[in-house]
């Protein structure tokens, strides 16, 4: 299971709003006073010492910035620097998730370990079962060579005592493609190549050592520097994701700056109609089954991971794909900014020239606090699009394919199925389904577990966000009763 | 025994800065405290704005008094003590 929010990427919110108020104040010519300014002398370290807390809080000001930390080329380069640097760049840097590698504590590798309350019994099921005879005993006692043990968790499983814990590394249990391994020093490190930008591995970390390029000071510099048009696309997961109305929400962010905002969930109609399009062809060209494509780190597992599932994958684009793409025919000078709940739209919007960056919600949340803008003083405004009740229920899990089963309307049998959460396990059922063929022909998936509402970017809680979600479905029309 | 105003923050910077987590304590506070509370969410409570003030959220007021950087731990440990201390006034 993800750790909710902890303290560990509580501080990420607290940086993020340090780095707006910065912008604000000097345009980060203090910035380097930060880090001290959170962990002054007296103050109790959340690690060995206050230093190294504040060479932590550097690296994170860093991603908040832009940049991560093997970016570094110079370990005295200073934040106001970076800060200068990053106002400079006309294009944001490319999005990656990385590891901060002195906050790494580098959790023991070793999978599985014997513990006191082994009795060294006579049937050692556990010496019996190890496929690898990497148990012997030891001082009267079980002992796993690490150097041999495969971590199959046999041991574990046949012994009467439950005296064999399992000791998990929480960010590569949690990455569903192994994307993120250790060095010879322990130290984890992500691979751009495998990584599907998820975010579970930062959700997960409890050191807090995974950080990503923020793109929040390439916006803020665009709304106060520049005279371009910035607009605001906000994905459906918006909603409950701020304890007021949603109109108020876009009250706040036209006074944060934003020419514009628009709903994505407008987008999402787009997809429902063409993905429901779709499915009938296929149904009708004598198809297995068909998955959805919305979830972009699905979408990248799909084509990356499991290669046998890609004639399977919907050939729609995503609701972002139609709104960016609806916004730019009606105002093609304009910078769009998707904000949502999600990393890997990120990466999707590097492929897609209609996106020019992307925000999260704990972002826009951070701009907010840092200008001192209070949401419900704020007046309440219309979006600029009307979307349908199945556009705006996109962000719960089962909302996509009910969105599509809505529209194929019977044409052809329709057989929904949800992959809530993209794990290891569900990867692997995937792969059975591309192979061996699937009982249901729709199925949905969606990376994050609950569907977009839980995602990394997300601030509420989802079972609230949730919540008021369904309310705000309940409020729109039937896309089938739409024109 | 009366039961314990609790008074959540949930003014756009509390919220940024944390008040999600504590929100659990609604449909979720361990069992020794759940029926001695009344959990409320409020609007902005004004402590955020003075100076910088936000950085010290979230804020909660437990019977009126303010705690800051709050957390769901923090506030559970509070309601705690102040739930002993009556208990040894009643008897
Ligand atoms: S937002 Fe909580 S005190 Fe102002």
């Amino acid at each position: 299971m993800l750790i909710p929010k902890n303290y560990a990427n509580q501080m990420r919110s607290r940086i993020l709003v340090k780095v707006v108020e910065s912008f604000y104040k000097d345009r980060f010519e203090t910035a380097d006073e930060i880090p001290i300014e959170m962990r002054p002398k007296d103050y109790d370290s959340s690690r060995c010492c206050i230093y190294k807390d504040r060479a932590i809080l550097k690296y994170r000001m860093m991603a908040a910035m832009g940049f991560t930390p093997q970016d570094e080329t110079n370990e005295a380069k200073q934040l106001k620097d970076y800060g200068k640097e990053a106002l400079k760049r006309q294009n944001h840097a490319k999005s990656c998730l990385a590891v901060i590698d002195i906050a790494c504590s580098a959790c023991v590798k070793s999978q599985y370990m014997v513990t006191d309350a082994c009795r060294g019994c006579f049937a050692r099921p556990c010496v019996m079962n190890c496929p690898k005879q990497a148990i012997s005993i030891v001082h009267g006692r079980s002992h796993i060579d690490p150097s041999l043990c495969v971590s199959c968790g046999k041991c574990m499983e046949v012994c009467p005592y439950h005296a064999i814990v399992k000791l998990p590394v929480p960010c590569e249990e949690a990455c569903p493609v192994g994307a993120i391994r250790k060095d010879e020093f322990g130290v984890e490190h992500i691979n751009e190549d495998t990584c599907i930008s998820c975010g579970k591995c930062l959700q997960s970390c409890p050191f807090g050592a995974i950080v990503e390029r923020s793109q929040l000071v390439d916006v803020l510099n665009l709304i106060h520097n520049s005279d371009k048009k910035v607009v605001a696309m906000l994905a459906p997961a918006i909603v409950g994701q701020f304890p007021f109305e949603i109109g108020q929400v876009v009250g706040a962010l036209k006074k944060a700056g934003f020419d514009d905002v628009v709903e994505v969930a407008a987008g999402a109609d787009v997809t429902s109609k063409n993905e429901a399009a779709e499915f009938i062809e296929r149904m009708n060209e004598g198809k297995n089954f068909m998955t959805t494509s919305c979830c972009p780190a699905y979408y990248r597992a799909a084509k990356v991971h499991i290669p046998e599932l890609a004639p399977f994958v919907s050939n729609t684009k995503t609701p972002m794909y139609y709104a960016a793409e609806m916004l730019k025919k009606e105002q093609p000078d304009c910078v769009s900014v998707f904000v949502g709940p999600c990393l890997a739209k990120r990466t999707e919007a590097e492929y897609d020239p209609n996106v020019d960056y992307v925000l999260t919600f704990e972002e826009i949340g951070a701009m907010f606090v840092g200008a001192g803008i209070e949401i419900g003083d704020c007046e309440a405004q219309e979006f600029a699009k009307v979307s349908s009740a199945q556009g705006r229920n996109y962000p719960l899990s089962g909302g996509v394919a009910g969105a599509v089963g809505n529209l194929v309307d019977g044409k052809v049998d329709f057989r929904p199925e949800r992959i809530d959460g993209l794990s290891k396990e569900n990867i692997k059922l995937l792969k059975k389904y591309a192979t061996k063929g699937s009982e249901n022909n729709m199925i949905e998936v969606m990376c994050c577990e609950g569907g977009c509402v839980a995602g990394p970017g997300c601030i509420a809680l989802a079972k609230k966000a949730a919540r008021q979600i369904e309310t705000y479905v309940a409020q729109g029309t039937n896309q089938k009763d739409m024109k | 025994m009366e039961k314990i105003q609790v008074k959540l923050c949930a003014g756009t910077a509390c919220f940024v800065m944390g008040a999600p987590q504590i929100q659990a304590l609604e449909f979720a506070a361990p069992s020794d405290i759940a029926d001695k509370i009344e959990v409320k969410e409020v609007r902005c409570m004004n402590h955020c704005s003075q100076g910088q003030g936000y950085n010290k959220g979230p804020f909660v007021e437990i019977n009126g008094e303010v705690i800051q950087e709050a957390t769901l731990e923090k506030v559970v440990a509070k309601v705690r003590e102040l739930i002993a201390k009556e208990e040894e006034k009643s008897c």
